[in-house]
């Protein structure tokens, strides 16, 4: 089985641009699942069941996404060797900007739109920075310039990254993007001792275990105080 | 000559940026201050190597920035290849595009030979609806090689492609323009001029800045100035900023046109300009107009080229007819704008 993990920031185009690319994979008769990590709330899933893609989600609640994420994909991944699908997706959304779930050795690819802002680029760290495939949406509605211009920050943070553009709605690169999402030599039937591209954060504050009273004297464990300075 | 990692990791910062000026915009990209107090004093400062610069920061700063060494040791020594690549590259001028016959969605092979189109033509795409028009751009802009839905092979200057037409971000074969296109950024008509000039890295900036303000105000119906935000630019007036932008600006010798819409803009002269700047344009559209302004028009039909047409005598006879039409039309809108009453039709 081939294994993907696709992330960026909410409401990127991730699922958009999924759907459409695993329509082309099934003109191929690929087999294509989907696995989707979120916070709070999803109804990607919903998406996916309706076009008949293979689909699990998991709602990491109070935890971390991304740490959530790393704690559960083995079991997703043994999921779809079991059902023996050919490429198995994973969907998760950035949220602070800071983690990415990327391992090392499996396709990472990130999507961002062209209307998050030129200096996007520049905010967003490993989830882009790490990535080998960048798939920038919302092409259709900005121009030429803005287009050229997004492109080129997103090539001076990550220079060795394949850049696409892709649109969500019409599926316009989405064939293009399937043909570099699955690659017959490839296999991965396990992730047990592969690693993260990027550790995530060592936050653990007596926050992080469930302290709600403000003040110095409740402050454990990893805590940095802000320089404000005069 | 490629330079590798440990080139970039052992060479100083003063040398890097003196040797590849560029390098400026990575390390501010990527929010590295080099030029940063706290770690570096103002002697060592540019004596230090890459490798010292980042040893000044400790565990807490790497982790809090997500700063990931090596990664950027690979990154700077990708960036400053594909830069001094860009930079040394001559002008590699694309004057054709073939395009090699593929299959339609019956899979019965098209009836043709070949396509060529050549620097200066205007090429129209016609067909119903889901008949395949997307895709075929589509091909073009991937320059297919029997690796699509419709198996055609694309050629440029009748040979096969160098990769870097799919996946440079500086060469792209194809640039857009389109009808639901707006601006996005919050910046004025000559600032954003000026952030694209600077990310293609054009040399005589000031110059072609002002060309592009002139060109796009020849094109639109009302004028603009170079302090309008773009974001209150009109309709009429954002495309043809946009349009005057690419065909100057923009390195992609082909320009993709999804119907342009009559109000507010010159079209013919639109084109002409595009021609002047040695684009070949394709367009998609159902407008008379503008399909019998093509030189070529391609009609498609269940996924495949179904037939070329070249357009005839006869049909610009017919044009000078409609663009005459047209003309009127667009007077009773201008007086209709003024307040006037129409009284004739002449
Ligand atoms: N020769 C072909 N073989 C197989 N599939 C094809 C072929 N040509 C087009 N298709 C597929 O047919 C579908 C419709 O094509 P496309 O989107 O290009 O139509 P269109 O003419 O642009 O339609 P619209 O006018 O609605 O924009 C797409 O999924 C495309 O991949
Ligand atoms: N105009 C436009 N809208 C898009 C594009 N891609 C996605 N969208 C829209 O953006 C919204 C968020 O997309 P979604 O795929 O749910 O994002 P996700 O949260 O990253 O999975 C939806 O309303 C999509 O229809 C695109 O290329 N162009
Ligand atoms: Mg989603
Ligand atoms: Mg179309």
């Amino acid at each position: 089985m081939n294994l993907v993990t696709v992330s960026g920031p909410p409401s990127s185009g991730k699922t958009s641009v999924i759907l459409k690319t695993i329509e082309a994979l099934q003109k191929r008769e690929l087999k294509t699942a989907v696995a989707k990590f979120d916070c709070l709330y999803t109804d990607d899933d919903i998406l996916y069941e309706k076009a008949g893609i293979p689909v699990k989600k998991g709602l990491s609640g109070a935890l971390c996404p991304d740490h959530y994420f790393i704690s559960n994909i083995e079991e997703v991944v043994k999921w779809g060797v079991e059902k023996e699908f050919d490429l198995l997706v994973s969907e998760s959304a950035g949220l602070c900007n800071r983690c990415s779930p990327y391992v090392k050795g499996i396709k990472a690819v990130c999507v961002i739109d062209n209307l998050s802002g030129i200096n996007t680029p520049k905010k967003i760290g490993p989830m882009l920075k790490s990535a080998d495939i960048v798939v920038i949406t919302k092409g259709d509605i900005v121009s030429q310039a803005e287009r050229e211009v997004f492109a080129s920050r997103v090539n001076t943070v990550n220079p060795s990254a394949v850049i696409m553009h892709v649109n969500g709605l019409t599926g316009q690169g989405s064939y293009e993007l399937s043909t570099l999402l699955f690659n017959e030599k490839e296999s991965t039937n396990t992730l047990v001792g592969k690693e993260l591209r990027f550790p995530m954060p060592s936050a653990l504050c007596s926050y992080c275990l469930g302290e709600t009273r403000i003040g110095d004297e409740f402050q454990v464990g990893n805590v940095r105080k802000m320089k404000l300075g005069e | 000559m490629k330079i590798d990692e440990t080139d970039i990791k052992n060479r100083s910062i003063e040398e890097l940026t003196a040797d590849y000026p560029f390098i400026t915009s990575y390390f501010s990209d990527n929010n590295l201050d080099i030029e940063d107090k706290n770690h570096l004093s103002l002697e060592d400062k540019n004596h230090l190597s890459l490798e010292d610069y980042f040893r000044t920061f400790d565990e807490e700063e790497l982790e809090d920035n997500a700063i990931d060494v090596e990664l950027h040791y690979r990154q700077i020594a990708e960036f400053v290849n594909q830069m001094n690549a860009f930079l040394g590259q001559g002008e590699d001028k694309v004057k054709s595009v073939t395009i090699l016959p593929g299959t339609d969605k019956s899979g019965t092979p098209e009836n043709f030979e070949k396509m060529e189109i050549k620097q200066g033509e205007i090429i129209c795409i016609v067909g119903p609806t889901g008949s395949g028009k997307s895709r075929l751009l589509g091909d073009i802009e991937w320059v297919a090689q029997e690796d699509t839905p419709t198996k055609r092979t694309v050629l440029i200057n009748n040979d096969v492609p160098d990769r870097k037409w799919r996946f440079s971000t500086s060469d792209k074969l194809v640039a857009q323009i389109s009808q639901n296109m707006n601006f996005v950024m919050d910046l004025s008509v000559f600032e954003f001029v000026e952030l694209h000039a600077e990310s293609r890295m054009i040399k005589n900036r000031e110059v072609v800045i002002k060309r592009i303000i002139e060109e796009g105000n020849a094109l639109a119906g009302e004028k603009f100035s170079p302090d309008t935000p773009i974001t209150s630019l009109s309709g009429g007036q954002s495309r043809a900023l946009m349009i005057a932008d690419t065909a100057i600006l923009s390195k992609s010798p082909i320009i993709l046109i999804d119907e342009i819409e009559n109000a507010g803009i010159d079209r013919k002269q639109a084109l002409e300009l595009l021609l002047s700047e040695d684009k070949v344009v394709l367009m998609a559209t159902h407008d008379p107009i503008l399909a019998l302004m093509g030189d070529k028009r391609i009609v498609i039909k269940n996924g495949g080229i179904h037939k070329i047409i070249e357009t005839t005598e006869k049909e610009r006879e017919i044009l000078s007819t409609l663009e005459e039409m047209d003309r009127k039309v667009l007077a009773y809108r201008t007086a209709l704008r003024a307040g006037e009453v129409i009284t004739e039709i002449n």
